[in-house]
């Protein structure tokens, strides 16, 4: 379905830099593939083809000063729409923040543009990103460029369909519970959830604060690495931005997998995982032996539990983070005879029926009375998770597991049930628990014909060797 | 109808001695830093509505708070002044609904505050518990429309974010304070500590202090405590003893009738002169605190804490003390006095250089309340030794002192200036034989006994001289000439 010819964000920004390409023409092409594609995926929820222009126009004219604009010189970028732009609408597919425009960029915006990077436009998402199929958008769902009947994954469906369809050749995405991986995998892409405090979340519209992460879309694990390195390192205007600058991935993604104790992590790996992700699941860690890792089953107990303790500790974070949009600044008002009859009115309009759903879960659990019994409990799980990972990491050095139990399910397939639709999240949602690092790499197809993606989990910072063995799977195929 | 003191119709003072008034205070205390809480933006008083504003302090989706470690300083300095234990703290959320709250939540500490268990020592020597001293962002302001500014009938009300994230600390006493006037005292002592750190200006009437009062009441010996009010909108230490009081009589009222008081928070309405009630222990906000995600943990070093013990300055007890030994004689009032107006210094120094104690503080209490001006400690302790010498009566030397106060200066040039040049001995001595020859019935009354009359010599004696003569010097002659007679005959 694409046109574009199928360039790679690194050979972009070769192209760019050494005049071969210009970055007016890259712009241009991925353009016309989202004119031709966008009216069957619904990628995006804005393109910025005019601002794209203008700022390709740029990077061609810095390459002709012989300025060096950056490591992502002219590369294509798609911005999941929970990243604050300044000047251009930022929604999270949602209602409430109708009419509102940033004053400002994100920490991730800021420095993409500084690395060359050209944004072409805002993606669609699950509204305020809580959602595993981009079906809970204000602004109808975004169709898998692999299948269209078939839903793209969520939240950052949108981000992961625009790389799939080649809108752009990368893109960025936030991972609460599994919103990049879980999307890349249904999409067939790369999607790198960081570790916690490895990107700053300034400019990143809270859904549940410590578990929120930005990462990388890519076709290729090596775009992947670029991208990460561009927007990972301290922020001061982020107090959980990890202080410590890291070695940039991409200076060792060819260092391969000798040695590496990999484990493959049964509580994520057995009950519910459809037998066409299983055995992609098995052709990967085959990959891994033949490159030299030796690999055993790994048992973290408490990850059983994270999906339960995700969805009391993530709506808690929620129901404070989405108080703010209360009609009196900015978005939606709807009027009303007082101050809190036009807060519940504007609410009620502005939020959809999932953020709406975890908004009162989150509301209970905080409760007089309940506190102990929900978000303390589902904390002190998340405890016991964190401390089993650990001893695990004194075992291996990585651990695999499928991405999601299924390959990509059809549009309104889960709607109905919200359960079914967490479920959708079993394997990702321990990662954000504990702060560590994952990556889902696209590894084969399914019965159905659709992606299977396998997930390499990291210990914190372990980005690094977690990159590695993503280059050695990407590889073997 | 009669008004009583309070303002209300057949209410006294509520020195009921069967009962027991108990009040715990909060306040808040906005810290003196240049910049917000959480934010860059300026923490300044007043200014075009919201100028003073940024992403942060407006909370805008995908803004995020870092924390002023100036402020933790200040709240440090708090909290070691207050002996307070200096801990490892943890911000919260505090959520509830309300448009001047431009996150909804306010980011405040709650089971784990950066200052806990300390004691404030009042002016009496008794010492009142401080149970917790945290930090915690400011909201803005809004203001009403129409209707009179009441919030139920007001048109539409506009909302002011540049106070919005301003830091505060807010102090918790213990239930300890037994009286309206202990309470003024412990705010005003608070007040005191507070800007002698440089923690706070303490200024009730921009609102940069702020108290909240509990008041229950109990039978005089009972060691339980009653069920207690919280009282709002108390803006001046003189409304705080009135509200107090009136409480403290509504509460013993409704007890007294066999009544039970209902915990409540209740608003103070200056210009009726009585609390109102606002909500009941029912409809009290469940804030749903639980730990901000945005911040980490806040655990001072011990050794940044020690270093900032060593800075501090002295304390207003400390102060006290050091005074009271310069001048054991003095009342504590004017120790109090002279201390709280930060004229202790200027008093001792002026002691140091062999002035009077008791003649210093006076002029330091009595006529310096507009601040010493240009007044200088040396010219303070000349001005007081020529009042001992009589150079100088009392009426002259405070005009002296203004002079002083004024432009500078001795006291000896400035009582030339305004021709206050002592008379001398022979001179007031003459004066005195004259007052005697021509009033002969009047000395000869006064030699017998009546001891009034020495006051119309005097009297006689300041009029002839347009204010010259010394009173005491006077008298001191009048007695002189009298024992001579009395020797004579």
């Amino acid at each position: 379905m694409t046109a574009v010819e199928p360039m790679t964000a690194v050979e972009i920004a070769a192209a760019v830099k050494s005049g071969r390409r210009s970055a007016r023409s890259v712009v241009d092409d991925h353009l016309s593939a989202i004119e031709a594609g966008e009216a069957e995926v619904h990628a995006f929820n804005l393109v910025a083809a005019e601002q794209a222009r203008t700022r390709a126009g740029q990077i061609d004219a810095a390459v002709a000063a012989g300025i060096d604009p950056g490591p992502l010189a002219g590369v294509p970028v798609a911005l999941k729409d929970n990243l604050c732009t300044r000047g251009l609408a930022t929604t999270c597919s949602s209602r409430i923040l109708d009419g509102w425009i940033p004053p400002y960029d994100a920490t991730v915006v800021e420095r993409l543009h500084d690395a060359g990077a050209v944004f072409v436009g805002k993606t669609n998402m699950d509204e305020f990103a809580m959602g595993s199929s981009t079906e809970n958008s204000a602004f109808g769902p975004t169709r898998n460029p692999c299948d269209p009947s078939r839903v793209p994954g969520g939240s950052s469906g949108g981000s992961a369909a625009a790389v799939a369809a080649g809108f752009a050749p990368v893109a960025l995405g936030t991972d609460t519970g599994g919103s990049i991986r879980q999307p890349a995998a249904l999409c067939g892409v790369v999607g790198v959830k960081p570790t916690y405090g490895l990107v700053s979340r300034y400019g990143l519209v809270a859904f549940a604060s410590s578990l929120d992460q930005i990462g990388p879309f890519a076709a290729t694990v090596a775009d992947a690495a670029a991208v990460l390195d561009a927007i990972s390192g301290p922020d001061g205007r982020d107090s959980t931005s990890i202080a410590a600058p890291q070695p940039p991935v991409s200076d060792t993604l060819d260092d391969g997998v000798d040695g590496l104790r990999i484990g493959v992590l049964a509580e994520l790996s057995g009950d519910g995982i459809a037998p066409d992700v299983a055995s992609g699941l098995r052709a990967a860690v085959g990959a891994l032996e033949s490159a030299g890792a030796r690999v055993a089953r790994a048992s973290v107990p408490a990850a059983a539990y994270g999906l339960s303790a995700y969805y009391l500790i993530a709506p808690a974070e929620a129901s404070s983070n989405l108080a703010r949009y209360d009609g009196v600044r900015y978005g939606l008002r709807v009027d009303a005879q007082s101050t809190p009859e036009m807060n519940t009115a504007t609410r009620s309009a502005g939020f959809g029926e999932e953020v709406k759903r975890r908004i009162m879960i989150g509301t209970y659990a905080l409760s007089a009375g309940y506190y102990d019994a929900y978000y303390g409990k589902a904390q002190k799980v998340r405890t016991l998770i964190i401390d089993d990972f650990a001893s695990v990491w004194e075992e291996f050095d990585l651990l695999v597991s499928p991405t999601s139990p299924t390959t990509a399910f059809s549009l309104g397939e889960r709607t109905a049930d919200p359960m079914a639709m967490y479920m959708s999240d079993v394997c990702t949602v321990p990662v954000n628990l504990t702060g560590q690092a994952a990556v889902s790499v696209p590894y084969g197809v399914g019965e159905d014909g659709l992606p299977v993606g396998v997930q390499i989990l990291a210990p914190a910072l372990g980005e690094p060797v977690m990159f590695r063995a993503a280059a050695v799977l990407e590889a073997s195929l | 109808m009669s008004t009583g003191i309070l303002g209300v119709p057949g209410l006294g003072a509520p020195a009921d001695t069967e009962w027991e008034t108990v009040v715990g205070l909060e306040v808040h205390a906005e810290l003196a830093t240049e910049t917000k809480l959480f934010s860059a933006s300026p923490n300044r008083f007043g200014g075009e509505p919201n100028t003073h504003i940024d992403p942060v302090s407006l909370g805008l989706p995908g803004s995020l708070p870092v924390l002023n470690q100036k402020a933790v300083e200040l709240a440090v300095r708090v909290g070691l002044a207050l002996d307070c234990r200096i801990q490892r703290s943890v911000f919260a959320r505090k959520n509830y609904f309300y448009p001047d709250m431009p996150k909804d939540f306010q980011i405040s500490q709650y089971d784990e505050p950066i200052n806990t268990d300390g004691w404030l020592e009042l002016p009496s020597g008794k010492r009142i518990g401080i149970e917790r001293a945290h930090l915690e962002e400011d909201t803005g302001k809004t203001v009403h429309i129409g209707g009179g500014g009441r919030i139920h009938e007001a048109g539409y009300s506009l909302v002011d974010y540049n106070r919005a994230g301003v830091p505060l600390i807010e102090i918790v006493s213990r239930p300890e304070l037994r009286s309206a006037s202990e309470a003024r005292q412990y705010v005003a002592e608070l007040r005191a500590i507070l800007v002698a750190v440089g923690a706070s200006d303490g200024k009730m009437e921009e609102g940069s202090l702020r108290v909240d009062c509990n008041v229950s009441v109990r039978p005089r010996g009972s060691d339980r405590l009653g069920a207690r009010c919280e009282i709002k909108n108390v803006n001046s230490l003189r409304s705080l003893g009135r509200a107090i009081e009136y409480e403290a009589r509504r509460q013993i009222d409704l007890l007294s009738s066999g009544q039970p008081v209902e915990q409540q928070t209740r608003h103070w309405n200056e210009d009726d002169g009585r609390t109102h009630a606002l909500r009941s222990k029912e409809q009290d906000y469940d804030y749903r605190y639980f730990p901000e995600p945005d911040l980490l943990p806040l655990d001072p070093s011990a050794k940044w804490v020690e270093q900032i013990r060593r800075g501090l300055p002295a304390l207003p007890r400390d102060r006290r003390l050091r005074l009271a030994e310069a001048a054991p004689s003095v009342d504590a009032g004017h120790i109090a006095l002279a201390v709280e107006c930060s004229l202790d210094e200027l008093a001792l120094a002026a002691m140091s250089g062999g002035a009077v104690p008791e003649r210093v503080l006076t002029h330091v209490v009595h006529n310096l309340a507009g601040g010493p001006g240009q007044l200088a400690a040396e010219a303070l302790a000349d001005l007081v030794q020529m009042e001992e010498a009589g150079e100088l009566t009392a009426t002259q030397a405070k005009k002296v002192l203004a002079v002083l106060v004024d432009e500078g200066g001795t006291p000896r040039q400035a009582a030339r200036e305004l021709g206050f040049e002592a008379m001398d001995a022979g001179e007031l001595e003459a004066l005195v034989d004259g007052l005697i020859a021509e009033n002969p019935d009047e000395w000869s009354r006064w030699c017998g006994g009546e001891a009034k009359l020495a006051g119309f010599f005097v009297g006689r004696a300041m009029k002839a001289t347009g204010g010259r003569a010394d009173g005491k010097a006077v008298t001191l002659l009048l007695n002189a000439r009298r024992s001579c007679e009395s020797g004579s005959a």
